[in-house]
């Protein structure tokens, strides 16, 4: 059994709370007294009608309004599978709230309102799933339900996504029809759509091959923290322990030490206190090189001959987060693994529309939610991969020097 | 299968051991709050995982409300003396008396509430600027929300509305001096995550966690509680003997047993795996005070 993470886009009314309460209740995953909470806040619980968004709405202002104003995590199993919902709100203010629950995703599930087809948002939903490189695209046209279960309107919002896929950068979309208020082709087929030949959602998120999309050929290893007990029996032991981002580490490995590039070997790989032949990402894992090279939190050890990019000056894909606007010129921290140093911001090339994909040139600063295309300039090196060819290394958020609240995400060219 | 394959319990405990070194790398004086319980203690051998053959790079802290399970005191004080790693104790009771606070009332009353203060007091008195808990996201909807660094102000508060976005393996706990940082490595764990856990790790529990006799008061909604010193018994109170055990362990005045027969970790896990009930609507009274229970707590400096 293995995890999905997949994040769920739509905006208000597209149904997408409704969709999670529905997986979480057709796969049993609702217990009896989440249950009969859900009933006792359903406005139509006369009817025999129970609200499934209320199961995803967990703070009072969200009750109170109806709305969803942050990310929520929900979780649910089948025999086959270990699922983590990232329920992301959809409207247009909460742009940054996708882009984080998007950042841990393997997949999205893009809802479109049968009735209303392909627009602004389905764009805006897809792009930012495509700047985030999600492995995965399940495009689901909800509410089948209110349009006769015709396979003609399904057919033509299909052929639209189709149409605009390539632009958007989506690559091999899964297409299905459902009723998430009917929990028609969620996990039980829906007798109303013989039409459809595909699988049930969930079958098609059971069944979504993960295993290529973790990368085992760039070793990256940052370090995190240096283990070295200094007592009598271990008097020499030096360890430096992280967790593998991506590839694999073997005993006897020639490695660099980034960005200082200090060489060395793999003399001994712990893990659970054993020595171990290899390690591979995602493994934790403890790590004890042949030389005695300085070497502390916020290194990266890679093996020599794979490495990435030591620099200064980064070009970024931004998400701006905060009200308060960036401007070229400011100063920040940029997180990147662990590793955190001073930056500044040199220049803003354009602000991408994620609307439209249009680029707009002369931008003098980024509002909230802007997506704009950024140097930067690092106080030290750091050593990055490009996002497209390695996710797990091409990430980083900016923090605000003064305030040290998260203000941008960082996709780095 | 390859055999560059992790399960899904072997990809949680690879996220949690970052998570702990993260939370050992960033900050300068962390704790790992401890309560005798199944979460905090599987947090134990994730620690283990992360700093051995190193000592934990932070002593336990355990909030005592003076309502414990006797076994899962029994358990602590066993535990902390076999690892050699340093535990420190602070009682509700002494905060009681020297705040002279207002002990709730009623017959199944918890001190949960009043933990809190204690819980900052102690922060306040060692300066910790990160505290480590094992609350796991599918306990409750408004833990669903929270993130896995999350920054509390000099209050503890916990603002919904204002957390900082939690991008990708990248966790920010840059704070101002005062503040410090819940940090949540099991957030993704589900119960059932934990339990599989604790039989594949044949990890020792507390022995509430299984099948026992026990003398228990029968409260209104048909819930046993434990008859101990910490409950007034009325002739009116209707008490019966059971086979039970615990799903959760928290004070004796607010925490239900569940009847149960399972004897073993096998037993437990498939109890659990067919429960239809949820872990803190099953057996925590305080939360079932209103709908917004914990939510309200986590503003006021509660884990």
């Amino acid at each position: 059994m293995d995890i999905l993470r997949f994040i769920t886009a739509g905006s208000v009314d597209d149904g997408k709370s409704t969709l999670i309460g529905r997986l979480l209740y057709d796969s049993k995953s609702i217990l009896a007294d989440q249950l009969a909470a859900i009933e006792k806040q359903s406005k139509n619980k006369d009817k025999g009608e129970i609200d499934l968004a209320i199961l995803t709405d967990g703070l009072r202002a969200e009750r109170e309004q109806g709305i969803t104003i942050d990310v929520a995590y929900k979780y649910f199993s089948t025999p086959k599978r270990k699922f983590i919902i990232a329920d992301a709100p959809g409207h247009i203010q909460y742009t940054r709230n996708m882009v984080t629950g998007a950042s841990n995703s393997d997949l999205v599930v893009i809802l479109i309102d049968a009735r209303k087809g392909v627009i602004e948002q389905t764009k805006r939903h897809s792009i930012i799933a495509s700047l985030l490189a999600l492995p995965h695209v399940v495009v689901a046209i909800n509410k089948m339900d209110l349009v006769n279960y015709d396979e003609k309107v399904y057919n033509q919002i299909v052929t639209d996504y189709k149409n605009i896929q390539e632009q958007l950068g989506i690559k091999n979309p899964r297409f299905i029809p459902i009723s998430a208020l009917s929990g028609e082709n969620i996990v039980d087929p829906s007798a109303n759509m013989k039409w459809y030949k595909g699988g049930t959602l969930i079958t098609i998120l059971e069944n979504v091959e993960l295993k290529n999309d973790i990368n085992l050929t760039d070793a990256r290893f940052p370090v995190q923290y240096v283990i070295r007990p200094q007592t009598d029996d271990l008097h020499d032991y030096r360890g430096y322990a992280g967790k593998l981002t991506s590839g694999i580490l073997k005993v006897g490995d020639k490695i660099s030490v980034l960005p200082a590039g200090h060489k060395s070997t793999i003399k001994l790989i712990e893990k659970d206190g054993k020595p171990v032949d290899e390690a591979f990402a995602p493994q934790s894992v403890i790590v004890h090189l042949a030389d005695e090279i300085d070497i502390s939190r916020g290194d990266v050890i890679v093996r020599e001959g794979n490495e990435p990019t030591v620099t200064q000056d980064i070009e970024v894909l931004l998400c701006w987060m905060d009200a308060k606007a960036m401007e070229v010129g400011s100063k920040y921290l940029i997180q990147h693994n662990n590793k955190q140093i001073r930056c500044a911001v040199k220049g803003i090339e354009y602000k991408l529309d994620v609307n439209t994909l249009e680029k707009q040139t002369s931008v003098a600063a980024a509002q909230l939610n802007d997506v704009c295309k950024v140097t930067l300039k690092t106080a030290r090196p750091i050593a990055v991969d490009s996002y497209a060819k390695l996710r797990t290394n091409g990430g980083a958020v900016l923090i605000d020097e003064t305030s040290y609240v998260t203000v941008g995400a960082c996709i780095i060219q | 299968m390859s055999k560059y394959y992790l399960d899904y319990l072997e990809q949680l405990e690879s996220e949690a051991i970052h998570i702990m070194r993260e939370v050992a790398g960033q900050f300068e004086k962390p704790a790992l709050l401890f309560s005798g319980g199944k979460d905090s203690i599987t947090l134990v051998r994730l620690a283990e995982k992360a700093f051995r053959p190193g000592k934990f790079p932070f002593p336990l802290v355990h909030i005592d409300t003076g309502h414990n399970f006797r076994e899962a005191l029994d358990y602590r004080d066993n535990m902390v003396k076999q690892m050699g790693e340093k535990l420190i104790v602070r009682y509700v009771e002494d905060t009681i008396k020297e705040k002279k606070l207002a002990e709730p009332k009623g017959k199944f009353a918890s001190r949960n509430a009043l933990q809190t203060y204690t819980l900052l007091d102690t922060i306040e008195e060692f300066g910790f600027d990160a505290c480590i808990g094992g609350a796991r996201r599918d306990e409750e909807k408004a833990r669903a929300k929270e993130r896995i660094f999350s920054v509390r102000d000099e209050f503890g508060s916990w603002d919904p509305k204002l957390q900082r976005p939690e991008l990708w393996n990248i966790y920010n706990g840059k704070i101002h001096k005062g503040e410090n940082v819940r940090c949540f490595p099991i957030s993704n764990w589900t119960e059932l995550d934990v339990w599989n856990y604790i039989k594949k790790e044949n990890i020792p529990l507390p022995s509430i966690y299984f099948a026992h006799e026990r003398e228990c008061v029968v409260t209104n909604q048909n819930q046993l509680i434990a008859v101990s010193d910490f409950i007034q018994i009325e002739p009116s109170d209707k008490i019966v003997k059971k086979k039970v055990r615990y799903r959760t362990v928290g004070d004796m005045t607010c925490t239900a047993a569940v009847e149960s027969d399972a004897s073993t970790i096998d037993d437990i896990v498939k109890e659990i795996a067919i429960s239809r009930l949820s872990e803190r609507g099953e057996t925590r009274i305080d939360d079932q005070v209103s709908e917004a229970a914990m939510e309200d707590r986590k503003k006021g400096g509660y884990f």
